[in-house]
């Protein structure tokens, strides 16, 4: 097993060393001049190539790749043009309220999903199970931010339920303890006996959960279901049934550990693509995560928070899909025992 | 008797699109998504003869009229432009978007598919190796920075969907490809002395496009999500194209007092996915039962 693991994790390198590749050639033959961009419109030449020989865009480019990996390799990403921070200190700050975001948004589909795909497998062809997956196929049709805003629309400026975006009361004062809201609100909660904190960061990360958990949820709740039908139909549940276990005991116990399988491999994945769906969501609802700041730095052709909030992203979601691999092969003793 | 005969012949030998269509006849939700789809197609083609105002005209004195007044079946937005007509339009650029994208995709992934696993080697394990690290790319992201490279517009969002759906075709194409190719139908056409890319793209090829064809269909509806996504962050279609993507984004501040003209394009992305999705699952069920999951 650890063999296995360490395997998979050596073939995993060149897949890294592959996206920085590709990330830095791709960033460096784009229009444009970092340098001017850097300065502004008012920059005089002089000034251009002064910048220029700073970051070293005079060196051939092969030479500049090969600083560039050596600085990655360190986990140095650079200065952000716009904010003249370190890359990898933003990416690092902004991420807990981009996972926390993510987190939830996969709670709540894995949870509902996996409910709702159970119920639909077992009252199969019933107006239940129709339901279910009508509103499965609408979810996986609509536009994200679409459904964000049709969600603030209602709850935020009908109903006055909910803040429309952000993810604190601005009206209180707060310090960030871990930048994961919901848990400094905890903190604060036994500290200092208050729970407005932690409602404020509970009311704010509603509407943008289910609007980053409804694709989710919808392919969870479809995969749950068929994978469920088709264990449903083996040999060993008819022993079991006929052997008298009861029907909720040969569900729970028998057929859905099977089911959840490809489950987990779909959860996984999604997990990883929530991150870059994030940017809309984040978008929408004015979220202060790494999906929002990536927007923006595109917007400000900021390449090096472009560069590094790309390798960093993609470094997550190869990663995520190896923790599922793994994770799958510790679950199944089919591919364990191989 | 002998028409007898040739009747029988005929019902015994229906073509593999008689075919098809006599199985998707049958799936009723399917046909409901052909008919979206249709009335979609219809809709882009006829979008001239059928919109009741310029899509670009603005009459400010009517601006944000609510459904159902004045002559606005649809209502108005911000500008005083009909909502109806724009739509309309919507539906021509949505269906081009959706057409040229994944023709973009076809055309490369089927490319390298078919030549990856018919040579093999060396060739197959480098273009892998790179498809490999494209889908280590979360595909929305990549959309992304393709668009914001080549700068936003809608042709440069149509052309980096495209490109990210690259390796899903490839791979689709090329495992059909491999399970195809030492088939004795092509050993034999081999033996005729066919050349390799008479036998690649003449006789193989054919013979693997059914996973194809319904990764096609759903990548239309998800090229659709996707641009509209672009458009959403600028990085799509340029006001004032009638893009339903754009035209939620612009009219996003006017959630408070005209939820029609947000409501609306979501409405018509979500019907004309929805008509691909449909359809693509219906296709899915009958072309390639292995794909179901």
């Amino acid at each position: 097993m650890v063999k296995h693991i360490l395997k998979r994790l050596v073939l995993l390198l060149p897949t890294i060393l592959g996206v920085v590749t590709l990330v830095f050639f791709m960033i460096a033959l784009a229009p444009g001049d970092p340098a001017r961009v850097m300065l502004g419109e008012r920059a005089n030449a002089a000034q251009i190539a002064q910048l220029r020989a700073e970051l070293g865009l005079d060196e051939p480019l092969i030479k500049q790749y090969g600083l560039y990996l050596s600085r990655v390799v360190r986990f140095d990403l650079g200065k952000s043009i716009t904010s003249g921070q370190q890359v990898a200190e933003e990416i690092g700050k902004l991420f807990p309220a981009t996972i926390e975001l993510a987190f939830m948004a996969m709670i709540f589909a894995s949870v509902l999903g996996i409910l709702l795909g159970v119920t639909s497998a077992i009252k199969r062809n019933t107006w239940v199970d129709y339901t279910t997956m009508g509103g499965a196929l609408f979810g996986v049709s609509m536009p994200v931010f679409w459904l964000g805003l049709v969600l603030i629309m209602i709850f935020s400026v009908w109903l006055d339920l909910l803040p429309t975006g952000g993810r604190m009361n601005i009206r209180y004062y707060f310090t960030p303890i871990t930048n994961f809201y919901v848990i400094d609100g905890l903190i604060l909660l036994f500290k200092e006996g208050t729970a407005k904190y932690l409602v404020s960061a509970i009311q704010h990360l509603i509407l943008p959960t289910i609007a980053l958990g409804t694709i989710p949820l919808a392919i969870i709740a479809r995969t749950t279901r068929s994978s469920m039908l088709e264990v449903l139909q083996q040999d060993y549940i008819k022993t079991a049934r006929s052997a008298g276990i009861r029907e909720k005991r040969v569900i729970y116990r028998y057929a859905l550990r099977n089911a959840l399988l490809p489950v987990i491999t779909v959860i996984g994945i999604q997990f990883g693509l929530l991150l870059s769906g994030a940017i809309l969501t984040e978008t929408v609802f004015s979220w202060p995560g790494i999906g929002k700041w990536l927007y923006v730095a595109i917007g400000a052709r900021d390449y090096p928070s472009v560069q590094g909030g790309i390798i960093f992203i993609s470094v997550f979601f190869v990663l995520i899909n190896l923790v599922v691999d793994i994770l799958y092969s510790v679950v199944n003793p089919k591919i364990r025992l191989q | 008797m002998e028409t007898d005969i040739h009747e029988e012949i005929i019902i015994a030998d229906p073509t593999p699109l008689q075919e098809t269509w006599f199985h998707l006849k049958k799936n009723k939700a399917a046909m409901v998504g052909l008919g979206i789809i249709t009335i979609f197609v219809l809709m882009a083609i006829f979008a001239p003869l059928i919109s009741p105002y310029d899509p670009n005209a603005q009459v400010i004195d009517d601006r944000k009229t609510p459904m159902f007044t004045d002559g606005y079946i649809l209502g108005t937005d911000d500008l005083g432009r009909d909502m109806l007509s724009r739509l309309i339009y919507g539906a021509r650029i949505s269906m081009t978007i959706g057409v040229v994208s994944v023709g973009i995709s076809l055309v490369f992934g089927i490319l390298i598919g078919v030549t990856s696993a018919y040579f093999g080697g060396v060739y197959d394990k480098i273009v892998m190796r790179l498809i490999d690290i494209m889908l280590a790319f979360p595909y929305i992201l990549l959309t992304i920075v393709i668009v914001s490279l080549l700068g936003p517009s809608l042709l440069n969002a149509m052309i980096a969907i495209g490109i990210s759906q690259i390796p899903r075709y490839a791979r689709v194409v090329r495992a059909s490809v491999l399970a195809e190719k030492e088939a004795d139908y092509v050993l034999a056409e081999r033996a005729l002395g066919a050349r390799d890319t008479e036998l690649m793209f003449l006789t193989i090829l054919p013979n693997c496009l059914s996973p194809t064809i319904v990764q096609a269909t759903l990548g239309v509806g998800e090229a659709i999500l996707s641009s509209a996504g672009l458009s959403f962050l600028g990085l799509g279609a340029q006001p004032p194209t009638p893009e339903w993507g754009l035209m939620i984004a612009s009219s996003k501040e006017f959630i408070t007092n005209a939820w029609w003209i947000v409501t609306l394009p979501g409405i018509a992305i979500l019907l004309a996915v929805l008509g691909f999705n449909l359809f693509g699952d219906g296709l899915r069920d009958i072309l390639d039962p292995k794909m179901r999951n």
